[in-house]
């Protein structure tokens, strides 16, 4: 069967707004997630228990659901919920908002195990010497565990970034126009469904192969070799 | 009489009804939710789509989920132990394969990869896929593509895995089974292999797991599992609450005996001398 690529050309401008969605989701994903992340593990390791554990449900619930439902609750319930009790009796666009929002809080539950497990890395005599310098719990935090933890997260901060940018074609099953959507959208139209998958799938093919070799170069360049 | 509860502050009104379109996915709801019940009695009343009821329309939706996940996880083990053995190889060539194989399955959306196994696949394919499109029944159509597509999918994360598994073994054991005379393959099978799965069931079963939420993807191409089935109740009866919160609270459930098996699997295949082990 042959591929009629014709069509791809003069759709690059429509396919480049549903980029702009694919990005926008994952920017406001990533970082919304990366300091709801923080605040969780923060309370996922604070001495109160309730907050720990109110913390580990958050996280458990999130991820014991699939991202498909978790969107379908956004798109359907919590969020016409939330608006039409702040603005009522106003017509907005919720499907973006609720995109956003739902990857925001599903990503936090992710970034917030990631992250914990950054913290949980560095060893407690390094917690005890601050304490012992005088410092309080807060500034043994920031000033010593937080900064050796991030150089063991923030490659797998990016990482999950790149998972959060694929999943994001998943906002398909709430009918938001994303890179992928509207690929799928001209495809069928133009009747080059085929071809316009295949050209999707490359791109993100691209991008995140491309993504994943900076973060493996940077990964080798934030490694420190242990002192001995 | 049918049993219902009701909880004022966390329900929508059915008067909310009205406002459904009849089309998968496209809902649009008035922007002012009433207040209401929770009414658990829809789940005994009839469904338009399956002959008992609702809850037994998502149950079979849990089902059709469930047997997804496991004919994918079929595959991907399989496929993913041998891409895994393959990198941990000597020589260049096939450990270079087994790269491109992970690079390629993880570096492309789920989405856009059953897309491509639905729809591409079956038209580049010359005799088979005439056969598939046309022969095959819908429901089968969409089995076996999302299968392929979850199974390939998990096969590049598990190979990663099984890779890390035989490396954490160290080359202590690979020069040991050699040097007693076995063959390459036989180290492997006899040898690395059982201990690395052993090792690297927790791991396998956030997999697992993560396999079974993955399959909610397939609702796209209309497979009708829990998550699609759950909108679709949510679209008949209105009741969008009691729907997503039972689909939701079926997953819970559904992660939570994995997560038992598998932790009652890991300590019967314990070894002695590892962390975790008997003692």
């Amino acid at each position: 069967m042959a591929f009629d690529w014709s069509s791809i050309p003069g759709s690059l401008p429509i396919l480049w707004q549903g980029m702009i969605v694919s990005l926008q989701i994952t920017l406001v994903g990533v970082l919304v997630g990366i300091l709801l992340g923080i605040l969780l593990a923060l309370l996922r390791l604070s001495p109160n228990r309730l907050l720990s554990w109110l913390s580990a449900a958050y996280v458990t619930v999130f991820r014991s659901i699939p991202l498909v439902m978790v969107l379908f609750w956004f798109h359907l319930i919590l969020i016409p919920l939330v608006v039409g009790l702040l603005f009522p009796g106003k017509r907005l666009e919720l499907r973006l908002i609720a995109a956003l929002t739902a990857f925001s809080l599903f990503e936090a539950s992710y970034y917030a195990e990631i992250i914990r497990a950054g913290i949980l890395s560095v060893t407690k005599g390094q917690f005890n010497a601050g304490l012992a310098l005088g410092m309080n719990r807060r500034q043994v935090m920031r000033l010593v565990v937080l900064p050796q933890a991030l150089r063991r997260m923030v490659p797998l901060l990016l990482t999950q970034a790149i998972i959060l940018f694929q999943d994001s074609t998943l906002v398909y099953v709430i009918n938001l126009d994303d890179f992928f959507r509207k690929a799928y959208n001209v495809g069928n139209t133009v009747g080059t469904l085929n071809e316009l998958i295949l050209f999707a799938g490359a791109v993100y093919l691209v991008i995140c192969t491309l993504a994943s070799g900076c973060v493996r170069q940077l990964q080798r360049k934030l490694t420190v070799l242990p002192v001995k | 009489m049918c049993p219902s509860l009701v909880i004022p502050f966390l329900a929508l009104s059915a008067s909310a009804a009205h406002a459904f379109h009849l089309s998968a996915f496209t809902f649009h709801f008035s922007p002012l939710p009433a207040l209401a019940a929770f009414d658990f009695s829809v789940f005994l009343r009839p469904s338009p789509e399956s002959a008992l009821n609702n809850l037994s329309y998502l149950l079979v939706g849990l089902g059709l989920s469930l047997l997804l996940a496991l004919a994918s996880w079929v595959v991907a083990f399989v496929v993913g132990s041998v891409v895994g053995v393959m990198r941990t190889l000597p020589g260049r060539i096939l450990p270079f394969i087994g790269a491109c194989y992970v690079e390629f399955f993880r570096n492309v959306p789920l989405l856009v990869q059953l897309f491509i196994w639905f729809f591409v696949v079956p038209d580049v394919t010359p005799v088979l896929g005439d056969w598939f499109k046309q022969q095959v029944p819908p429901i089968w159509q969409e089995f076996i593509a999302g299968t392929a597509c979850l199974g390939l999918f998990t096969a590049a994360r598990i190979a990663e895995q099984v890779r890390a598994g035989i490396g954490s073994l160290g080359a202590g054991q690979i020069g040991a089974g050699l040097a007693l005379g076995l063959k390459r393959r036989q180290v492997y099978l006899l040898v690395l292999l059982p201990v690395a799965y052993r090792i690297l069931i927790p791991t396998l079963t956030s997999e697992f797991l993560n396999l079974i939420k993955n399959t909610a993807v397939a609702s796209t191409i209309g497979y009708l599992e829990l998550a699609q089935r759950s909108a679709s109740m949510a679209e008949t009866t209105a009741r969008v609450y009691e729907a997503f919160t039972a689909a939701t609270l079926l997953y819970a459930a559904l992660n939570l005996l994995v997560m038992f098996l598998a932790r009652a699997l890991e300590r019967f295949t314990a070894l002695p001398g590892f962390l975790g082990g008997r003692k």
